[in-house]
């Protein structure tokens, strides 16, 4: 692992054109091996922020840091991976060639494409699903496609944007424990965005709160919960406790949270 | 294919099947009981009749007809998607000449068949290709640049989050997912060519071609034979149609549009 934080945020904030102001003056240091959520009530600019570590968006002022090196070549270096809401998988793709994408503009043989993927369908639990196409799997089996794409070139940063917003409940909760046991056996580092407190409660090792537009960090809490995370982990007092926390910091920083007093 | 496929296949082109016998059944039936005048409209027995005698020179009139469709097509369409891929690249210069092709396509572009025969020559096959390509041209254009520009905005940024370059953009996402789009415009556009190179020989072309036989024959009174031809050219219509429509199927099983419902 390097020296540097995985991810450096120093100074950021964001206009968009029509003068709607994102985010405004963040901080943030994520270090390796850590599950840092971004949680916020809708329009906090917490996938903003997402696509400006990524280099997908450009910041109005500040600086981004992916392992130590600028977003922008963090970005042409295939430093991370990214996951969206909706899988995004290209429906003329199999399975296996959507999982492959990655690896075929990385020029790598057809060989050690085969091998890689067939490792990753594996860790996703989708063996036997190889040759379908996308419009023959469910939404919770096209999320883990897509997760097994981002994850395809083993980058040391995932990026989450909601990935399981779109998905029922229970799917949701395995496919929560899912990610956990690929977030053991990868090693990366994920930033994840979710507007669901117990989901960011259950994942992270740190939740970082934002607050209403213009977003701004309204407190970031640890979440000390043990590792590994299972089923029984959502049933502790502790996991209350954090949960209550969050909200707490979530309504101090202007959310309207239903039911709050 | 299985047993039950069959079968479905069957039950859902019984109905088809039946509108047609009936159809022509109606027609058969009409035509002798009021008696109709055979230069108004002759019977099926008779067209099917005439078909059977003048079939040799009929088939070499229609296969003549439909080379120069098929050159049209070819030419038209193959131009709109070089084209349609550099409006795509460049879009300033899409945005500058789109509204033109969009209103191009509006014209009633068979007008210019006489002029066409007047370039490239009457007894010319390229001046009928050449109608046929400039009918084929538009629509393909059209459909084409929006299956180009019309792609999910989240697919170029996953690309993007890659470090792919334009080519790779093109290539492995605007492309594949514009073919929907594409073979929409080559329907429309198959059908176009035909009617294109029939109606350019009706101003004029070798007497060995289909749409020459149909107006000779229409002229000295020959009306099952101008029948005969219109059948023929029908058929070649709706053959090159399902001809492009099964490329389509082969082509684009993955497209989720197509889909009736979601599989298990």
């Amino acid at each position: 692992m390097s020296d540097y934080p995985a991810v450096a945020i120093k100074g950021v904030s964001k206009q968009f054109k029509a003068g709607i102001t994102a985010l405004t003056g963040i901080d943030l240091e994520v270090q390796p091996r850590e599950f840092s959520s971004l949680i916020g009530p809708s329009g906090c600019g917490k996938s903003t922020l997402l696509r400006i570590i990524g280099d997908l968006i450009e910041p109005s002022a500040g600086i981004v840091e992916v392992n130590g090196k600028p977003a922008h070549r963090a970005r042409l270096d295939h430093d991370y991976g990214i996951v969206f809401q909706e899988a995004v998988l290209y429906d003329w793709r199999t399975v296996s060639k959507n999982i492959a994408l990655p690896l075929e503009l990385l020029r790598w043989s057809r060989e050690k494409r085969a091998a890689r993927v067939r490792e990753l369908l594996g860790l996703v639990e989708l063996e036997g699903f190889e040759d379908h196409h996308p419009w023959q799997l469910s939404g919770g089996m096209q999320q883990r496609v897509a997760i097994a794409r981002a994850l395809s070139f083993d980058p040391a940063l995932l990026l989450m944007d909601e990935p399981f917003g779109a998905l029922d409940e229970m799917t949701r909760e395995r496919l929560n424990l899912e990610l956990l046991r690929i977030w053991d056996a990868s090693g990366s580092t994920i930033v994840f965005v979710t507007h669901s407190i117990p989901e960011a409660v259950f994942l992270s090792t740190r939740v970082v709160v934002m607050s209403a537009r213009p977003g701004r960090i309204a407190g970031i809490v640890d979440i000390d919960l043990p590792q590994p995370r299972t089923g029984r982990t959502r049933e502790e007092p502790r996991f209350f406790e954090l949960v209550t926390e969050v909200r707490e910091r979530l309504v101090a920083g202007g959310a309207e949270l239903e039911g709050a007093a | 294919m299985s047993l039950a496929l069959v079968q479905r296949r069957v039950v859902d082109w019984a109905p088809a099947l039946l509108v047609f016998v009936l159809g022509i059944a109606a027609w058969q039936g009409l035509v002798a009981a009021f008696n109709v005048q055979e230069f108004l409209l002759p019977k099926p027995t008779v067209i099917g009749q005439t078909f059977w005698d003048e079939r040799v020179s009929l088939w070499h009139a229609g296969i003549y007809t439909f080379k120069e469709a098929l050159g049209g097509f070819a030419l038209g369409s193959g131009l709109a998607i070089v084209v349609a891929l550099v409006f795509a690249a460049f879009r300033p210069l899409g945005t500058a000449f789109m509204p033109f092709a969009v209103a191009a396509n509006a014209v009633p572009i068979i007008a210019f068949a006489p002029i066409m025969n007047d370039w490239f020559g009457l007894l010319n096959p390229f001046s009928k290709m050449a109608i046929a390509a400039v009918l084929c041209f538009f629509p393909v254009l059209v459909n084409t640049l929006r299956g180009l520009t019309s792609v999910d905005p989240r697919a170029i940024e996953l690309m993007h989050s890659y470090a792919a370059g334009r080519t790779s953009v093109f290539r492995r996402v605007r492309i594949p997912a514009s073919l929907p789009h594409l073979f929409a415009g080559l329907k429309i556009a198959s059908v176009l060519s035909m009617i294109g190179a029939i109606v350019g020989e009706y101003f004029g072309g070798p007497t060995t071609a289909l749409g020459v036989t149909i107006l000779n024959a229409s002229a000295y009174s020959n009306f099952p034979v101008a029948w005969a031809g219109i059948v023929l050219a029908s058929a070649f219509g709706i053959l090159f149609y399902g001809a492009v429509a099964l490329a389509e199927r082969l082509s684009t099983s993955w497209d989720p549009s197509r889909r009736d419902f979601h599989a298990e």
